[in-house]
């Protein structure tokens, strides 16, 4: 399956990645060549085998659900593009 | 002075501990060479005064008599791992000027044992290339030339092409590298140089910038083997800051890996003979079972039906877990921000600005495999492949103990080649994509040189949790290959 135009440009924007309509172009191809080399996979049988999703089987450890760390507001902030007052400033988001 | 630069990891510390020599001296030459070696670009940052201040106090940690294992060994860090109070980059335009305030796991554990930090090698942005040539910081040269007095310049390899080009132009003892999908071992391959990737959970993840979290794993390049079981022992070990770090005892490498390869079945997997593949590839693989046939060992033939599968797979499940890491970078927290008219606008900004085409491209097929609609016909049926791939891997180490491959389809090739067609560049990762869909150590080892006089290395693939075995194999391709070739730059500085 290949991508049309349309359809990179909700990609972009899924990923908000800002795109002139050249980049989406050249981003169109590039992306369609790689789609038809993952699209390989389709000819794979995998009925009834379960997905991998890590490579080791190791047991997660659970560990008592307590503050172990933290208390360090200017270290988190230290590389914020901006910061007041202990937070993080953003553009306003609400009306 | 420069002889310094040539020798071991584990000829240095005799050297130190001998008095021969001090840490500040070792160090000195090394930043000397760094400066000598701009030209490569091997670093993004140098950190020379670090380097001395953490010398210095090897020295009087020495004459107190409490050094570590690593003790002033003058390493290079790939810009991958946080390193605290000294910017941490990732190659990328969007962390340029991120200031970690935290300290890396794995570097943590190497500057306990008295490792000293020369600087942050250069590596493709978030670790996503085979060339080196993605790197906001511009492309990292090989210090290797083709024979015949050629003055093309060839890519490292890559991601951790900094690290390698380092340490084969002899600017560091060793360093470290990350692999997701052959990260160290290509570049390896591409550099004369020895570098192993280990069990996917033997180094802790805490503090490296993510790129896919179920395939990344650290590692280190040496000039040695020992030199690599030595520097990997102190860099290994359980965290519990890491959920997928495990907790296992960390062998004394450094000591297992020179045993006899005697009585070891060493598996040669065919479908690792690649249509296209130069001869003096196959030439050099067959060599290498020569040896370890010499050397004691019983060769047999395996296979590993769904390997033509693990690149594919790869270009599915790399993507869609660092879309989803990737998602972070949102000019709020940390990094480059662009304004925008809204908050929306400002993240669109901020990415467009901040990440380079290929970290582009990569989230885009993540994101677009796991958006909806897609998910199971991509994501999940990539998930699936995968256990089949490590379900090979299982049979084939029912009949065997580790498995002998090349570990680049090609010698380094110039900067700028197969830069049009990402499925060309993707292609360099062929054999060592495998190893980390199912999470098994490899290493590669300098084996030989090819027709143009570049060095081409051997892979060795073994068993989860099972780096003692590899160590083995890999010392005794070592010593069958006695591979002493320097690049021609090394040697004239040198004379």
């Amino acid at each position: 399956m290949s991508l049309d135009k349309e359809k990179v440009r909700k990609v972009a924007t899924l990923a908000r990645i800002k795109m002139s309509e050249e980049e989406l172009g050249h981003a169109q191809e590039k992306l369609n060549n790689i789609i038809g080399f993952i699209e390989q996979l389709a000819e794979v049988d995998t009925d009834n085998i379960e997905p991998l999703p890590s490579p080791v089987n190791i047991r997660l450890k659970l560990r008592k659900d307590e503050i172990t760390d933290g208390g360090y507001a200017e270290d988190v902030l230290a590389n914020a593009p901006e910061e007041m007052e202990n937070f993080y400033v953003v553009p306003k988001v609400v009306e | 002075m420069s002889a310094l630069t040539h020798l071991t990891v584990t000829e240095a510390i005799k050297g130190l501990e001998n008095k021969e020599f001090s840490a500040v001296e070792l160090t000195q030459t090394h930043i000397k060479a760094i400066e000598n070696h701009r030209h490569l670009n091997a670093f993004i940052t140098e950190t020379p005064e670090l380097a001395l201040k953490q010398a210095a106090e090897s020295d009087k940690r020495r004459a107190a008599g409490t050094a570590g294992a690593l003790d002033g060994i003058p390493m290079a860090i790939k810009d991958l791992f946080c390193t605290k109070n000294v910017r941490t980059t990732a190659a990328s335009h969007i962390l340029e000027n991120f200031v970690p305030a935290y300290e890396s796991t794995v570097t943590r554990n190497l500057f306990n044992q008295g490792a000293v930090m020369l600087g942050k090698t250069s590596l493709d942005e978030f670790a996503m290339g085979s060339s080196n040539t993605t790197s906001y910081f511009g492309n990292v040269i090989n210090p290797w030339k083709k024979s015949g007095g050629s003055n093309v310049d060839l890519t490292p390899g890559g991601s951790s092409g900094g690290s390698a080009a380092a340490l084969a132009a002899r600017l560091c003892m060793g360093s470290t590298g990350t692999d997701t999908g052959g990260s160290i071992r290509q570049p390896a391959g591409f550099c004369g140089i020895t570098g192993i990737k280990p069990t996917y959970g033997r180094c802790s993840r805490w503090g490296i910038v993510a790129f896919a979290s179920s395939l990344d794993q650290a590692g280190v390049f040496g000039r040695s083997v020992e030199d690599t079981a030595l520097m990997l022992k102190s860099m290994a070990g359980y965290d519990p800051k890491d959920s997928t770090s495990a907790d296992l005892e960390v062998p004394d490498w450094p000591s297992l890996s020179k045993q006899s390869v005697k009585g070891l079945k060493i598996g040669i997997p065919k479908e690792y003979r690649m249509d296209g593949m130069p001869e003096e590839i196959e030439k050099l693989w067959q060599k290498g079972i020569t040896g370890l046939k010499d050397s004691g060992a019983e060769i047999i033939d395996v296979s590993l039906p769904h390997t033509k599968y693990a690149l594919p797979t790869y270009y599915i499940i790399a993507p869609a877990e660092a879309s989803s890491n990737l998602a972070r970078y949102d000019g709020v927290r940390y990094g480059l921000r662009v304004e925008g008219k809204d908050l929306n606008d400002t993240y669109e900004n901020t990415r467009a600005a901040g990440f380079g085409d290929e970290v582009k491209r990569r989230i885009m097929i993540g994101t677009y495999v796991l958006s909806a609609g897609y998910y199971d016909a991509y994501y999940i049926k990539a998930q699936k492949v995968r256990r089949l791939i490590l379900q090979d891997f299982e049979n084939v180490f029912t009949q065997c103990d580790a498995l002998l491959t090349p570990t680049a389809p090609s010698a380094a090739f110039a900067i700028g080649e197969n830069e049009d067609d990402p499925i060309k560049m993707y292609l360099n990762d062929v054999f060592t994509v495998p190893a980390n869909l199912a999470g098994l150590p490899g290493i590669s080892v300098p084996a030989g040189l090819d027709a143009n006089g570049l060095p081409l290395g051997l892979q060795i693939i073994g068993k989860a949790w099972d780096e003692e075995t590899v160590f083995r194999v890999a010392y005794a391709i070592e010593q069958a290959a006695n591979f002493t070739s320097l690049p021609e730059m090394v040697t004239r500085s040198a004379a």
